[in-house]
């Protein structure tokens, strides 16, 4: 393994040595190639890793990449917004919940050879048709990197407002009325505040029981009550501010 | 192994230089995405820990969203190729907040299936089996 | 005569410049862009990297000093002198030479890549940060979102220490971190998008730059209600950046050392570069969206005649000023949270958590309404005299020796020509004297 690494390596870099001659790089494929690597190889390393953690992990590099990929895509708001809701709140509040179920029985849950085969055919397969689709449009492959990037920031917050300020993209003609997101915004408003709600009564803390309760549970009933337990118990000291 | 690094350079060189030295393009994201949704569909079918499945579903929404974002932007287009303009960005926008009040509301439903059953594993969420 | 002579002397000066400066690398014609694109990466990277491992060393000896003359002690006074000042170099040293240990049960690839998450989050956010106009790695439209977004990804690299380190001291203190990052992210974020408001844009070089001119023109004091929002910032970005007192991450009396309590050698000090960066960036951003940026509380460089675009030489040299103003106040800034640490007391969890949702929220909602309203009421600001005509404000790009403005953006195969979008058109101050060599018109 080791010795055929060893051998490949000079190989590889003295094929992209002589295939790039180093004048023409295009630092933006640059770029993209390593955002898209990471973004691709952290993404199959979530489906492959058993550790709930470690797909955490990789599934936070993902995304941070794909937040890349906006940057270089022109879409510096779409980028920003990435990192901070999907990155920031989101993925921290996974992790989270990680870390309150992650008790050592759950941290690995394996599956069955046979899922994982099946799993690994219908994937490819998809992955077959959607790979067809891409490269189906003579356009898709051939940009025209004519066009210079406007900051869309302030577009997309009048958008926001039901006012479109941005020029019409190109094949829209001119004259025809664009829609604004002046109701679809307010109803995510609404829609997260409802979540909001709804999140917290889920999760809120449930009625204690007695200590004395506890105990005659956990010895008539066993190992399962007693897991439960041992993670309210963790829960409530980690509120209440551990050493106190 | 002199052979080998020179077959190798000679395979490589088209693909390679292609990738480096041409233009990205739509083609370019839509590989990403479809990578990134493929994944998030097999770990989403794969996993039994429901927070695998939840990171599942974000992976799908984000491969959905790199399509959105490639297909509105202004320099991956060829000349005079219709655009979503705009619209791409702005609805990528709400595919992530949407998918933060997803996540937030799954987050909960685990850690109530975890106090009632003390496992995350959701072939054990049965109860309502006949 | 005289004069002669100093026209010589800045002819000399402005060469040595254009040499030492790196925008000649771009001009050149014959040197081929990734060559360009590569030297100016490294050298912005490398530059940023001494800001932060530099402040660290600095920081971390000002912090010895503090701490011993609040506790009425003399702290260090031996290693490299009068004043210890070597001491935190020492430390480095010795930290540098210390046996890296990992726990038995942990999770051996986390563990080690933890601090440089936590590392590459605080560096990142820098490279949209900028020191003086044209003194910033990558210049995005979206500056201040930006920053604030990835500051909070170093939370990522303190939850994974605590998880991989397979103890439950250190599990506490990542929980506790999450915990209160993600709250305090939301009053933060409401701070923050005040001078967005104000100044119409989330661009960070043009928020600074409207807050040019006299000390009333920074946004500490355009209302009241930004004056007290500004107090709203300052515990927020204490609390995200986990300093005392709500440091409860790492809370040395509960929870032995909290999310690194396992850690040793050069994987801690990389945690602590990290604090220390982070702590020079809320301070930097505070000073760039409330305290005027790289302005001083007087406009010295006009009041001079060395304003911008009177050419190469004077516009390096107002940067240059301006870098210095900004990261004297950052500097302020990093030395209050220093004092604040040895004053206060550390607060309890559900202290930290009563701050952010009783508190700070609240009233940062009500300051975002109030400033609002304000602008609507007195679009022109209140005192007469001090305040310039939103007009004469200059925005867009502008040609000088600072690097960026030679004209390519990082994300875009061509050069970038279209300045930053709803605002004014580049070249609003052209310069009238373009083509003289003598920049600075001294003694006329």
């Amino acid at each position: 393994m080791m010795s055929s690494g060893v051998i490949l390596l000079p190989g590889l870099v003295a094929a992209v040595a002589t295939a790039v001659p180093l004048a023409v790089v295009n630092w933006h494929s640059v770029l993209f190639l390593l955002f898209a690597a990471v973004a691709c190889a952290c993404a199959v390393a979530v489906v492959l890793a058993d550790n709930v953690v470690r797909m955490a992990f990789y599934l936070v590099l993902s995304l941070a990449s794909t937040a890349g990929l906006f940057f270089l895509a022109g879409a510096e708001f779409v980028g920003a917004m990435q990192l901070m809701i999907y990155v920031g709140g989101t993925l921290v509040l996974l992790v989270f919940g990680v870390m309150l179920t992650a008790q050592a029985p759950f941290v690995a849950i394996k599956t069955s050879a046979g899922d994982r085969v099946l799993a690994g055919m219908v994937g490819a397969a998809l992955l077959a048709v959607l790979l067809q689709a891409a490269f189906r449009v003579e356009s898709w492959r051939r940009p025209a990197m004519a066009a210079v990037a406007a900051p869309a920031a302030t577009p997309i917050g009048m958008a926001l407002l039901g006012v479109r300020v941005d020029e019409p993209a190109a094949g829209v003609p001119a004259a025809a009325v664009r829609s604004g997101y002046l109701l679809p915004f307010e109803i995510v408003s609404v829609h997260l505040l409802v979540v909001l709600v709804g999140a917290a009564y889920l999760a809120r803390a449930k009625r204690r029981r007695t200590p004395r309760s506890i105990d005659v549970a956990a010895s008539s009933v066993g190992p399962v009550v007693t897991a439960r337990e041992a993670a309210r118990s963790s829960a409530s000291a980690l509120v209440s501010g551990g050493g106190r | 192994m002199n052979t080998l690094a020179t077959g190798l350079s000679f395979a490589a060189t088209p693909l390679v230089a292609g990738l480096f030295d041409a233009p990205v393009g739509v083609a370019h994201y839509l590989v990403v995405g479809a990578i990134l949704f493929t994944s998030g569909v097999v770990c989403m079918a794969l996993k039994r820990n429901a927070l695998g499945v939840l990171m599942g579903i974000e992976l799908v929404l984000n491969g959905a969203n790199v399509n959105f974002v490639a297909f509105s932007s202004p320099y991956l287009r060829g000349e005079g190729a219709a655009s979503l303009g705009l619209d791409g960005q702005l609805i990528a926008l709400f595919v992530i907040l949407l998918a933060a009040a997803e996540a937030a509301v799954a987050l909960a439903i685990t850690l109530n299936f975890y106090n009632n059953h003390a496992t995350v594993d959701i072939d054990r969420a049965d109860d309502l089996k006949g | 005569m005289a004069d002669l002579l100093i026209n010589q002397l800045i002819n000399v000066v402005n060469k040595l410049i254009g040499r030492v400066g790196l925008s000649w690398l771009l001009r050149v014609p014959e040197l081929p862009d990734w060559l360009a694109w590569s030297v100016t990466a490294v050298v912005t990277a490398v530059l940023i990297l001494n800001v932060i491992a530099g402040g660290a060393l600095v920081f971390i000896w000002a912090e010895r000093k503090i701490a011993a003359r609040i506790q009425d002690r003399l702290g260090p006074t031996r290693t490299g002198g009068r004043f210890g000042w070597l001491q935190s170099l020492a430390d480095g040293i010795k930290l540098l030479a210390k046996e890296d240990l990992m726990p038995e049960g942990a999770d051996g690839m986390l563990f080690k890549l933890a601090p440089y998450v936590s590392f590459c989050a605080s560096f990142c956010a820098f490279i949209a940060l900028p020191f003086a106009f044209d003194f910033v790695g990558q210049r995005l439209n979206v500056g201040v979102f930006f920053v604030v977004a990835v500051l909070g990804l170093e939370v990522f690299g303190v939850i994974l220490a605590g998880y991989a380190s397979a103890s439950k001291w250190s599990l506490f203190g990542a929980m506790r971190e999450a915990a209160q990052v993600v709250s305090y992210e939301v009053p933060l974020g409401m701070c923050v998008v005040v001078p967005v408001m104000l100044s119409g844009s989330m661009d960070l070089v043009t928020i600074a730059e409207k807050q040019s001119g006299w000390i009333s023109n920074w946004y500490l004091f355009h209302d009241p209600f930004t004056f007290v929002i500004f107090w709203v910032y300052v515990t927020c970005a204490v609390a995200s950046v986990n300093r005392a007192p709500f440091d409860l991450a790492e809370a040395e009396s509960e929870l032995v050392a909290g999310f690194h309590t396992e850690y040793s050698g050069l994987r801690w000090s990389f945690f602590f570069m990290a604090e220390y960066g982070s702590m020079f960036l809320v301070s930097a951003l505070a000073a760039l969206l409330f305290l005027g940026g790289w302005n001083g509380p007087i406009p010295l460089a006009t009041l001079l005649g060395l304003s911008e675009g009177t050419g190469d030489t004077a516009n390096y040299f107002v940067r240059l000023i301006g870098c210095g103003n900004l990261i004297l106040k950052s500097t302020l800034g990093v030395l209050l949270m220093m004092w604040v640490r040895w004053t206060l007391p550390r607060l309890r969890i559900d202290q930290v958590m009563t701050t952010c949702l009783k508190y700070c929220t609240p009233i940062a909602a009500a300051m975002f309404a109030g400033a609002m309203l304000w602008q609507l009421a007195f679009p022109g600001g209140v005192v007469r005299g001090l305040s310039r005509p939103a007009g004469e404000i200059r925005e867009g790009w502008l040609e000088g020796p600072g690097g960026i403005s030679a004209g390519r953006g990082l994300f875009e195969a061509k050069p970038r020509v279209v300045p930053n979008g709803s605002e004014t058109p580049v070249g609003q101050k052209v310069n009238p004297t373009v083509e003289s060599p003598v920049i600075v018109k001294v003694g006329s």
